[in-house]
């Protein structure tokens, strides 16, 4: 599938009212960081990524690691969207038996590829696939989404230095710079500037986009990337993208919308939600 | 040893990494989608027999052990039989988190060979000593826990490992040790073999330990207490059905291992009598102390790792029948 910008921001529009609706449901989710990411998510599964729903362990296929575990509200909206699974099952969400829950778990998951969700674990994760992938003379490549504050963690480092030394050309990794943590804006807690220069100075070659814009994010994830290093995407984004009322916002990490935002949200985004 | 192709011979004279290294190397060449991974340590672990051998299967981490455990988990997850070596300190504490939600939440078959456990490492002191990797790792669902105890018991266990589906860790040590299984068993991940038959009490160990309890079951013997020994293997699924035999039979249990007292085989061991048939439990090893510098005889003796102190121990409980 491979869907135009413009379908892909109403697909992404879309998407979004129904991470929102989904959250409102279950009664509160990661709102903020779901929909800063969900250009990202988006672009991925609608254009970027060799899958198939209805093959999810084709060997072929690439792989996509939500490294930001947190996200998976957004992510399994994204995964519904596909068609991966029925939409219904998104009013399942966070409750008692269902399949998703705050962070995403693979063996209950369809076309979820790794239980994520302690910050850290998903670009570790994604070097192993990597390896594994190119010991297997396989062309696929593995894009791992990891979030701002999560570079914190010394194994993003740890994998960050492992994958250039492996020249993993096949990992595509992007950090969602929406430059908000749980305590505050994420500068004033400890910084992770000068984020390119710190990418760049472990062997990985850069890319600064503006994660929020279709035809910029598309542009990054395509490519061609350079051979013989991994890729990082420093995606500047708004954590709560789509919602006005709470964009950019720190405090908007987890939370639902009331009533009235939940009309206008509706409104901004076309009223038309999984399309 | 007909199988792997090593001789028995050979293999008894191996220190326990020797023996690892060498069983690995012959393993991978039954498995071809068995892949290593190390963590700087590959020639200390011994693996590097299996890295001359499979250099394209052979992966070098650094010393970036959280990294190497979590890139087992993606290797796992493409269907890899993923072994990832490193010492059992390392392992179990500093990847500790990874291989719980990594490994095990996610139930992969990756395979987490630790050696220099226990007090192996006896000078290296307590930063390089592994004394809660049992308690660590059979306290997390999906894993399975074994622990040799000799060098032909170990090539043995390492094939085992390998057929046996999902997360295991496996504990070796790091020198020579004595002989104390005969080739001719089949070694079963969850099947206890017991050594010495006896009747008045139960001496059950892993590892190092089995050799002290053969040498305290001996000397009971000559002051008239019939001892039986069980080498228990596999820590994790315990062999519950050996222990509460021993209950029934001998009442009176007494567990040795090169491990805290905490969590470990003898909480297992007691864990499992008291919900069925209890009778006395007496642990033997670390009492809630780090350990010392020192040779590895000299560190475990001043630990009280002995077979004096299973001795002792085997007394006791048997005047608490």
């Amino acid at each position: 599938m491979k869907l135009t910008i413009e379908e892909l921001q109403k697909k992404a529009a879309q998407i979004r009212l129904r991470t929102i609706e989904m959250i409102d449901t279950a009664g509160g989710g990661h709102i903020g960081g779901s929909l800063s990411a969900m250009d990202i998510m988006t672009a991925l599964y609608f254009r970027i990524m060799n899958i198939d729903p209805n093959q999810p362990d084709d060997p072929l296929r690439d792989w996509f690691i939500l490294s930001a575990g947190h996200k998976a509200a957004g992510y399994v909206s994204v995964l519904a969207a596909r068609g991966y699974f029925e939409d219904a099952l998104l009013d399942t969400f966070n409750k008692l038996g269902s399949p998703f829950g705050i962070h995403p778990d693979k063996n209950k998951i369809i076309g979820c590829e790794a239980s994520t969700g302690s910050l850290g674990h998903g670009l570790p994760m994604s070097v192993g696939i990597a390896l594994s992938l190119r010991l297997d003379n396989l062309q696929s490549n593995v894009y791992c989404l990891m979030g701002d504050g999560e570079t914190h963690e010394g194994t993003v480092w740890e994998a960050a230095m492992g994958a250039a030394q492996h020249r993993l050309d096949n990992l595509i990794a992007i950090v969602d710079y929406n430059k908000c943590s749980m305590d505050g804006p994420i500068n004033s807690i400890v910084s992770v500037e000068p984020i390119e220069d710190k990418w760049k100075s472990f062997g990985w070659n850069v890319i600064r986009i503006d994660g929020n814009d279709m035809a910029s994010v598309v542009e990054a994830l395509e490519g061609p990337h350079p051979s013989g290093k991994p890729t990082v995407i420093i995606a500047d984004t708004l954590k709560g993208k789509g919602v006005p009322s709470i964009e950019g916002d720190y405090h908007w990490h987890y939370g639902f919308l009331n009533e009235e935002q939940l009309a206008q949200a509706r409104k901004d985004l076309g009223g038309v939600s999984n399309g | 040893m007909a199988k792997s192709g090593l001789s028995m011979a050979d293999v008894e004279k191996m220190s326990a990494r020797e023996a690892f290294g060498t069983a690995l190397a012959e393993v991978g060449e039954k498995f071809p989608n068995l892949v290593l991974l190390g963590a700087d340590a590959i020639g200390s672990t011994r693996a590097a027999a299996f890295a001359k051998r499979f250099p394209d299967r052979t992966f070098n981490f650094g010393i970036a052990e959280q990294e190497m455990v979590s890139a087992a988990a993606g290797f796992a997850l493409r269907g890899k039989i993923a072994v990832a070596t490193a010492y059992g300190f390392l392992l179990s504490l500093r990847a500790c988190e990874q291989v719980r939600t990594d490994i095990c939440y996610q139930n992969l078959n990756v395979k987490l060979m630790a050696t220099h456990t226990g007090l192996s490492m006896a000078d290296a002191g307590t930063t390089h000593h592994s004394t809660e990797d049992v308690a660590i790792m059979r306290s997390f669902a999906n894993m399975t826990v074994v622990a040799p105890s000799d060098s032909v018991e170990t090539v043995k266990a390492v094939e085992a490992v390998i057929r046996y589906p999902g997360p295991v860790y496996l504990r070796m040590g790091r020198g020579a040790m004595s002989s104390v299984n005969t080739d001719n068993y089949e070694f079963i991940i969850g099947k206890a073999h017991t050594l010495v038959p006896g009747s008045d009490v139960t001496i059950i160990a892993y590892g190092v330990m089995v050799n002290e309890a053969l040498i305290a079951a001996q000397r009971l013997e000559e002051q008239g207490i019939s001892a039986r020994v069980v080498n228990m293997h596999t820590i994790k699924p315990l062999d519950t059905e050996c222990v509460l035999a021993a209950a029934k039979e001998t009442g009176a249990i007494v567990t040795a291992e090169e491990h805290t007292i905490f969590g470990g085989l003898g909480e297992a061991v007691a864990g499992c009598v008291t919900s069925a048939h209890p009778v006395p439990v007496i642990r033997v090893g670390l009492q809630d102390s780090f350990s010392v510098f020192g040779a590895e005889g000299e560190v475990r003796a001043a630990m009280g790792l002995t077979a004096d102190s299973i001795i002792h121990a085997a007394m006791q409980a048997v005047s608490m029948k």
